[in-house]
């Protein structure tokens, strides 16, 4: 196994409030990892410290580090704009553009440097195929991203995000707007993306991380309470709060 | 004798009955209200459409449509009306120039990259800015910024119209920037987060996605503007000068068309006579003017919106 993110005695602040407590986690490449817990368990504040997304809110800080790629991610030589890059980001409500499926998919490519029509065809096809959407697109790819269902935003979100070539995808609770259906279908693309990508999802939803992952990790208030395969945590559990919340004893 | 249960229906129907009868009137009254406002506008239509069909009477519409000439106050007059026209157009595309990129840095600023406390500083000042008067800014044009600019261009007139332009221009920024501030905070946070997660800059950010996203109330508040400075009187009237001139250079004195609608109704001019007529003829076309712009507006809005 090789780790792609190691985190090591990751501490993080909303202003005095802690969200986050002495976090060590190795994240392995090429695996799905999950991080499941109750809400306000700081999975999601945990996701979104490794693209750095927590910068974009006013008064947040931390301590520890964030290893991706030999190097802390907080520190001042990462560009950030280059690690999101790299660290592609799937949000909880589907969030597609105000434009055409097309511009949406080129919207990464085209913000680095790519121009050339033809190379921005084909990652849009290819991209699209990566999501399962090209079939159900590809005769319209110029109306607009919001006349898709929810299901196809979602995917269409993914697409979005493999069109960089990412070597991590987060995904924060990809499928909590979706219905059943659309989150088989999102389920579904998680499988066969774990071949080419690193991937990070919080859920809520512990058939799904028992379902999709090969790794989860149980949050509960800021701390890492247990983290493992995911076969092994769901069937002999070692901390008692983990079997608690697996057996659906709370939360 | 009634049961109780048939007086409280007897009750329950009065009542009913007297509701709906408040929420009618209520309706009524509130019509009258909203057509007030249409009943005005077709009052304005008509008392400037009466006048200019008389004026069209005694002067060739064409004239007045192409003639480059126009000595309306002289003892042989001229009905030519498009030094007006390039007078006010001068007036409305320079101040333009001036308030578009300013008004519009300012919203980005504001609404992307300002702190909350400074928004909270900086919004009401630039607010401040709508609500001076405009004969303030039109002595501030004539003394303050005409020799400002006689400092880089000497041969200068003392009434030009790019003192005016730069007035006009200053006046309309809160206008621009407080509607397309307004614009670019209605869209979702979410969209920015998804632009950002992509390695988007926060320049990136505002350029290619908020802006596009509010594109249509941007433009929107750009003709609203526009239309303020096509309209605008009092500084043009102080500051650009009452020589009616076929010319796009700033640097001369220009006449605009509501200057000249100044200019004969201050002056002791016959109710009913020609000049008295003209008046309407250039306000009829100045209405018409600002109208073309709102429809041409709604056009381009309609092409560029986003749907959030």
């Amino acid at each position: 196994m090789s780790v792609k993110i190691n985190v090591k005695n990751l501490d993080f602040y909303y202003g005095d409030f802690k969200a986050l407590n002495d976090i060590n986690i190795e994240i392995e490449e090429k695996k799905v990892t999950a991080f499941i817990g109750p809400s306000g368990c700081g999975k999601s504040t945990f996701i979104r410290t490794m693209n750095r997304m927590n910068d974009l809110i006013d008064g947040t800080k931390h301590t520890g580090e964030i290893i991706y790629d030999g190097q802390d991610i907080y520190s001042p030589k990462v560009d950030v704009v280059e690690l999101r890059k790299k660290v592609g980001m799937v949000f909880q409500k589907p969030n597609p553009f105000p434009k055409s499926i097309y511009e949406n998919v080129v919207f990464g490519p085209k913000r680095h440097g790519i121009k050339k029509k033809s190379e921005l065809d084909k990652i849009v096809e290819t991209s699209l195929k990566d999501a399962a959407l090209w079939e159900e697109v590809k005769d319209r790819l110029d109306s607009s991203a919001w006349s898709l269902s929810g299901g196809q935003q979602q995917r269409l979100c993914i697409a979005r995000a493999l069109a960089m070539k990412p070597d991590v995808l987060l995904m924060d609770e990809p499928t909590s707007a979706l219905d059943p259906v659309a989150t088989s279908k999102i389920e579904e693309l998680i499988e066969e993306l774990k071949d080419k990508y690193t991937i990070v999802i919080v859920t809520h939803s512990m058939q799904q991380a028992g379902r999709i992952s090969d790794n989860t990790a149980f949050f509960l208030m800021g701390n890492l309470v247990e983290y493992g395969e995911t076969s092994r945590i769901f069937s002999s559990p070692e901390d008692k709060r983990t079997e608690d919340y697996i057996t659906g004893r709370f939360g | 004798m009634a049961t109780y249960e048939e007086k409280s229906n007897m009750t329950d129907n009065k009542e009913k009955k007297r509701r709906r009868m408040k929420e009618k009137s209520i309706s009524t009254i509130l019509l009258v209200l909203a057509s007030l406002s249409i009943f005005t506008t077709i009052g304005i239509v008509a008392t400037l459409s009466k006048e200019t069909i008389a004026f069209f009477g005694e002067v060739s519409i064409i004239d007045f449509l192409t003639g480059t000439e126009w000595t309306a106050l002289f003892a042989n007059p001229k009905f030519g009306v498009l030094p007006l026209v390039a007078g006010t157009l001068m007036i409305a595309i320079y101040g333009s120039v001036v308030a578009i990129p300013i008004g519009l840095g300012s919203a980005i600023y504001l609404s992307e990259y300002a702190s909350d406390r400074t928004r909270k500083v900086i919004k009401p000042l630039l607010e401040i800015l709508a609500g001076i008067p405009s004969i303030v800014y039109g002595y501030f044009a004539l003394t303050f910024i005409t020799p400002i600019l006689k400092i880089f261009f000497p041969t200068i007139n003392i009434f030009n119209a790019l003192s005016g332009s730069i007035a006009v221009g200053i006046m309309i920024i809160p206008m621009i920037s407080s509607l397309s501030e307004d614009a670019m905070k209605a869209v979702p946070d979410e969209i920015r987060h998804a632009a950002y997660a992509l390695g988007s800059t926060k320049f990136e950010v505002s350029t290619k996605v908020v802006i596009p996203a509010a594109l249509s109330s941007i433009i929107s508040s750009f003709v609203l503007a526009i239309s303020r400075a096509i309209g605008e009187t009092m500084i043009v009237t102080l500051a650009a000068g009452s020589t009616p001139k076929l010319t796009l250079n700033p640097l001369e004195s220009v006449q605009t068309m509501t200057a000249f609608i100044v200019q004969v109704a201050k002056g002791d001019v016959t109710h009913g006579g020609l000049i008295y007529k003209t008046i309407f003829a250039v306000g009829m076309l100045l209405f018409l003017m600002t109208l073309f712009m709102n429809i041409i507006a709604r056009m381009i809005i309609k092409k560029y919106r986003e749907e959030y």
